[in-house]
């Protein structure tokens, strides 16, 4: 009964969690650009930002004051016609390289990025190592009279 | 064939890496949290690209009696300039406050209300005391955008000329008035 009790509990909690998910951060739909292409445009820009206050959430997603004032500014270049790239520059010249969600590629970040690569390369060459040792280690000694009973007591049922 | 010898060896370096890999890291944190303890690493600072880089434009509006301040002011001063961003609604900025009262006479402060109303920061600095000879509303945080700040009490030294060159995101102490402002301001006065 208690187990059931928590059980139920634990759901609640966790549907509460989730329910933010799905809410707009957009808190007021006067927000948005009337142009649906350009709207989109800005969302995904938006996601891509990081929110300074919350500094896991993108723009898109958080509530704080700063981020709204940011989904405006993104807005309004957008509807000025400016590309992603130039929205972009505009951010990171005031607040760095911290607010792109995703780091740009530069040497700074190469490291980074090749990582999956070069740990794909370094998995790949420690198993054809083990592969080549296996493959030319000397092939075990021939069981002993002792062990060949032993084998045959174990079989036999 | 690997000899017993060797295999020793290998297992004695196999061991060394993840010895010498967290002597590395011990040496790494210990290096960032004895920085933290003097105040010369701020996880915080999240907006340095403004270093080192003259000051943006930024629109402002006068706070009577004072005439305010626009970029074109900074760049035009001989002597540096502590900038900084405050609300009345921000109680580290109240906290701030008597430490920016104590630089009074010592380096020139302008401050920058930021999403504020301007009758609450006028009772804000009858209350706080008033450190500012020039003060500007920035109601709608778009200064703050330009200048980069995440959130207030955020401070900038503008050196002559209009050059950012110095900035935290934390409140103001005496201790980093004392080690680091005051001695900077200095420097930057007489070159």
């Amino acid at each position: 009964m208690t187990l059931h009790r928590r059980l139920i509990a634990c759901m609640a909690v966790l549907a509460l969690m989730a329910t933010p998910a799905l809410v707009l951060a957009v808190d007021d739909p006067s927000e948005m650009l009337s142009d649906p292409q350009q709207e989109a445009r800005a969302q995904a820009i938006g996601a891509q930002l990081r929110c300074l206050v919350c500094q896991n959430e993108s723009i898109e997603d958080s509530s704080a004051s700063l981020a709204r004032d940011l989904r405006r500014v993104v807005r309004e270049h957008v509807a000025k016609g400016e590309d992603n790239k130039q929205v972009m520059a505009w951010m990171v010249s005031r607040y760095g390289n911290f607010i792109r969600l995703k780091p740009a590629f530069s040497a700074g970040t190469l490291l980074l990025w090749a990582m999956p690569v070069l740990a794909l390369l370094m998995g790949l060459g420690t198993a054809f190592l083990f592969y080549r040792r296996r493959a030319s280690a000397p092939p075990p000694p021939p069981l002993t009279e002792d062990e060949k009973a032993r084998l045959a007591r174990l079989t036999k049922d | 064939m690997s000899t017993p010898t060797d295999n020793l060896t290998r297992r004695r370096l196999l061991m060394a890496l993840p010895l010498a890999g967290a002597g590395v890291a011990g040496f790494a944190f210990w290096k960032m949290l004895s920085g933290m303890e003097h105040g010369s690493f701020n996880p915080h600072d999240i907006n340095a690209p403004v270093l080192d880089r003259p000051v943006p434009d930024f629109p402002l509006t006068p706070l009577p009696p004072t005439e305010g301040f626009t970029a074109q002011d900074l760049q035009r001063t001989s002597k540096p300039v502590l900038v900084n961003f405050f609300a009345s609604w921000c109680i580290p900025c109240l906290a701030e406050m008597p430490t920016l009262m104590t630089l009074q006479g010592k380096l020139d402060i302008w401050g920058i209300a930021y999403k504020d109303k301007p009758e609450n920061t006028a009772s804000f600095l009858r209350h706080s005391g008033n450190p500012f000879t020039r003060l500007g509303d920035d109601h709608t945080g778009r200064a703050g955008m330009e200048w980069g700040i995440s959130g207030v009490p955020e401070t900038f030294l503008v050196g002559p000329g209009g050059v950012i060159r110095w900035h935290t995101a934390t409140p103001l102490t005496e201790e980093t008035i004392n080690r680091v402002l005051l001695p900077l301001a200095h420097r930057l006065q007489t070159p």
